[in-house]
């Protein structure tokens, strides 16, 4: 049955439509939790609001168990849905590049558009900067090619390369999630601060 | 300057978990409508390719970044799921903000630190963020998240080098926040 399109239940331009829609869906719900502020955004890494975590992993977790159930119940193909290729070395710089940027500008890119959306010109800023970031990897990426195509480990799964079956490393997540949330929740009480 | 107190202001927002679980919910549909996940770094990608198209319609030829971008864009730069998706975000963010009362064109800084600082770094950031989700191939929504979603061993990487990261330097940065 799903993933519709991939089944010919909606046609491509049916899915570039409902894209709009799920992208409606992905505005309102980062907006209504608070992730437009970057001073909100930037908390976890202080300890005094923690909920960038909270939010980030509970997604996680609910789309994850929502695929494994749906395909269990038949309702989804998984082996038609995209799992993103993994290129282990441009993965963990391209990630540590993205946390420098992320410290020092408050927003990853998703919430600079929901805050640039209610009116946050530092999130308009962030959005310029990212602009000047991808124009600066296409004009230079002769230099970086080698990175960006090093160490191709395929569509690989974490379970598979864990020796575990998707649903065990699903459970796993999830404890390790439940105990994340207690210490988040602990962190905030730690570490008040005055709201702004 | 209204002043709530600390609670009238969080009640403002939803709660993380239930706004967690709808987030999971709309990244479920993503992934049964159309097979993939969320994402936003890849709209900036799209526009970034078109404009240098329109200025250079050879580009292709002699630019080794834009013939792979025009291949893996087949359907035209613009005319692209994520570009779609974005388009969405603006209008949901903006919808979720007028229901609430938090449109307001201003800069959200420390009361430590001026305007203009808060500008620049948020230059910077935003240029290093940009930079990264090209070299990661995504950002948190399309490499992290998503990329956990469907238990991809690079999301989990990425979110893990993007979180870490974070937390290492936020020691130089606290004034910037706290």
């Amino acid at each position: 049955m799903g993933p519709l399109v991939a089944n010919g239940i909606i046609t491509e331009n049916t899915n570039l439509l409902l894209a709009f829609f799920i992208g409606i869906g992905f505005g309102f719900v980062l907006e209504s939790s608070g992730f437009s502020s970057s001073r909100k955004l930037a908390g976890v890494f202080y300890g005094y609001d923690t909920v960038v975590l909270k939010v980030f992993f509970t997604a996680a977790i609910t789309a994850m168990l929502g695929l494994l159930f749906m395909s269990l119940f038949g309702w989804v193909d998984l082996e038609q849905i995209y799992v993103n290729p993994t290129f282990l070395k441009s993965a963990i710089v391209g990630g540590v590049v993205m946390g420098a940027g992320f410290i020092m500008g408050g927003f990853c890119p998703g919430t600079s558009v929901c805050g640039a959306s209610i009116g946050k010109i530092d999130a308009m800023v962030f959005v310029i900067g990212l602009f000047i970031g991808v124009y600066f990897f296409a004009f230079t990426y002769s230099w970086w090619e080698k990175l960006y195509k090093a160490t191709p480990l395929g569509n690989i799964k974490v379970s598979d390369s864990l020796g575990l079956s998707d649903g065990i490393f699903a459970l796993l997540l999830v404890v390790i999630a439940m105990g994340m949330f207690y210490v988040a929740e602990w962190a905030e009480k730690r570490f008040p601060r005055e709201e702004y | 300057m209204t002043t709530l107190s600390k609670e009238e202001r969080s009640r403002r927002y939803l709660n993380p978990y239930l706004g967690g679980i709808l987030l999971g919910l709309v990244l479920l549909m993503s992934n049964f409508i159309s097979g993939r996940g969320l994402g936003a770094s890849g709209a900036v990608k799209s526009v970034v390719g078109a404009s240098i198209e329109a200025v250079n319609s050879n580009a292709a030829e002699n630019s080794l970044f834009m013939a792979e971008f025009k291949a893996s864009h087949q359907g035209g730069a613009l005319n692209n799921w994520l570009v779609y998706e974005v388009l969405g975000v603006i209008v949901g963010g903006f919808l979720s903000g007028a229901f609430a009362g938090r449109l307001k064109l201003k800069v959200e800084h420390s009361p430590k630190i001026t305007s203009v600082r808060r500008l620049a770094f948020a230059l910077v950031g935003g240029a290093l963020f940009g930079f990264g989700a090209q070299l990661a191939r995504g950002c948190t929504s399309g490499a992290a998240l998503s990329g956990m979603a469907v238990l991809s061993l690079g999301g989990f990487i990425t979110m893990m080098a993007i979180f870490g990261t974070a937390f290492a330097l936020a020691y130089f940065f606290r004034k910037l926040w706290i």
